[in-house]
């Protein structure tokens, strides 16, 4: 059967590689550049809001670096989840950028747009035949759920590149995608193993953070044949190690032996690493079990208005009495305002700002940072209740205070900064009989074309 | 059997989310020894999380022993999905430090 040469330029489209690292890789005549473009990890906002978490000007050098080389070379290039959350927006902003590049430098290529996106409608009939599960830790979709949701998409596998393929293209724009699927949905088409296929997607959409020193912005190789893969970074400084490569396959996953995707998981359970040589490692043994085809929709709901004011405390007595106070600057909002206008949240970076209620030893420090947010339903109101609080705070009177001046420290005037729209997740559960490709639609377009 | 902490003989200590609901934390060990030594110490289990963390043991949904990264693997549920109005940490990367000195058994 021979190999297939796969190229990983970055782990996010937007997050840069080193020019050096990516010619080296071009002389090793890679069959494909696959590049996933974005990740649930950022949060709900990026999804419900329509936005991508990259930046415009580190996405367009990106991509403007791999499709002059890849349409000089005809070398298909697949992403995956564009626009960083995959929604039609996104993907429109991604397609935006493409057009620019190819405008620019006069590249011609076939394209195919897929998007990822699921109506309202089509989710509620599926909910009703019973046809939506929730995954782990999540409740069960309600109608209600459905309607606040903002924007709804499903993660496809490698079945829609692997049509879009067919149909000629060779740069293909997918919105939501499960991660792997850029790399490994071409060799599965090409008779390729789907297990090896979809590990070595799964280490290369990372590009290079499996290698030693790891890195999400350099370039990773990966060369797959009939019975193992082999895959080795581009930067001078970097190698793979056997347990480098192993520790990336668990990382961010919740089972390190089984990985769920679309159509089946992946059974790690006999894979082996092994190393070749100075910087190469060998993977086998994985093998893809075949299981009923389902989805994973991601969906995200607008639930309210945030507003955030910075501060400080050094004073020892204020920070003996942080709770206490806390509570008083509450209820004095509560009792202007009501309680129905929103959260009102006093985060003690010093204390227990980054694990909250999970804190086993809530120390206080001697100086404590606050942020005072307020969230309501409109962004005037998240405004009025944080200006309360903040002005409260400032000048409140607590057990034993000396400093009657001022109660906080603040970094900005400014004090109040308006941070706009909270999103939530509202759908993370797997849709069931549903067709890998109908489901997913493809438009394919010719660009430039002299 | 003896008695260590956790960052004494382990490489990585590491907490990432596992999707929007789900902790996870890596534990990768020096040596594939180390690994056995904890193992078979069976001191690593549910209950040891949950105290660490306050939360309830059926929080817990898996330990899982990873030999081929020398690793131990946990999953917990989290308390407020990624991002959610009461979250602390979105990427959830910063909830290991409980972790570097539980004391484990060595066996």
């Amino acid at each position: 059967m021979g190999e297939i040469r796969l190229l990983a330029p970055t782990a996010i489209l937007g997050y840069g590689f080193p020019i050096e690292s990516f010619k080296k890789a071009m002389d090793l005549k890679p069959h494909l550049i696959g590049i996933d473009a974005g990740s649930i990890d950022p949060g709900p906002y990026y999804l419900g809001k329509g936005k991508s978490f990259t930046d415009r000007t580190a996405v367009k050098r990106d991509l403007e670096i791999i499709l002059e080389a890849a349409v000089n070379e005809d070398i298909p290039v697949l992403i995956g989840t564009a626009g960083g959350s995959g929604a039609k927006e996104h993907v429109d902003w991604n397609e935006e950028i493409i057009k620019e590049i190819a405008h620019e430098n006069d590249l011609s290529f076939r394209m195919a747009r897929i998007d990822a996106d699921f109506s309202k409608d089509f989710v509620m009939t599926k909910q009703n035949a019973k046809e939506i599960t929730p995954l782990t830790g999540v409740s069960s979709l309600t109608r209600e759920d459905i309607e606040n949701t903002n924007r709804i998409v499903g993660q496809m596998g490698i079945e829609p590149f692997q049509k879009a393929l067919v149909e000629g293209a060779r740069v293909i724009l997918a919105g939501r995608a499960y991660d792997p699927v850029c790399f490994a949905a071409k060799p599965i088409s090409e008779g390729f193993d789907p297990g090896l296929s979809l590990h070595l997607g799964k280490i290369l959409e990372c590009a290079a953070i499996a290698a030693k020193p790891g890195s999400g912005r350099d370039c990773m190789f990966g060369i797959l044949k009939d019975d193992h893969f082999t895959l080795f970074p581009l930067g001078n400084e970097r190698s793979c190690t056997p347990d480098s490569v192993a520790a990336h396959s668990l990382y961010e996953k919740s089972d390190p032996f089984h990985l769920h995707g679309p159509g089946g998981e992946l059974d790690l359970t006999e894979t082996k690493y092994e190393q070749v040589d100075e910087k190469t490692v060998k993977v086998s043994g994985t093998k893809f079990v075949e299981k009923p085809y389902a989805i994973k929709l991601e969906g995200a709901k607008l639930v309210g208005y945030r507003s955030i004011s910075i501060a400080g405390t050094r004073d020892p007595v204020m920070i003996d009495n942080i709770e206490d106070i806390i509570q008083k600057v509450k209820d004095s909002v509560y009792d202007n305002f009501g309680k129905t206008e929103g959260t009102l949240n006093f985060r003690l970076y010093g204390y227990n700002g980054v694990m909250g209620a999970l804190e086993p030893s809530p120390n206080k420090g001697h100086e404590i940072g606050i942020i005072i947010e307020a969230v309501s339903k409109t962004q005037e109101l998240a405004n009025t209740v944080l200006s309360f609080a903040r002005s409260t705070m400032l000048h409140i009177g607590y057990e034993g205070r000396l400093s009657t001046a001022g109660n906080l420290a603040f970094p900005y005037s400014p004090s109040d900064i308006e941070a706009g729209e909270v999103y939530e997740f509202s759908i993370h559960h797997l849709i069931e009989n549903i067709d890998p490709v109908k489901t997913f639609p493809i438009k394919i377009e010719d660009i430039g074309g002299k | 059997m003896s008695e260590a902490k956790l960052r004494d003989v382990a490489k990585v200590i590491r907490s990432k989310n596992a999707g929007p609901y789900q902790l996870t934390f890596d534990i990768i060990f020096n040596s594939k020894e180390d690994l056995e030594k904890v193992k078979r110490g069976k001191s690593l289990t549910p209950g040891l999380v949950a105290n660490l963390y306050g939360f309830s043991e059926d929080k817990v949904l898996g330990i899982h022993f990873y030999p081929p990264a020398d690793a131990i693997k946990i999953t917990v549920l989290r308390e407020v999905s990624s991002g959610g109005v009461n979250d602390t940490d979105v990427y959830g990367a910063q909830q290991h430090a409980p972790l570097l000195d539980a004391k484990v058994k060595l066996a």
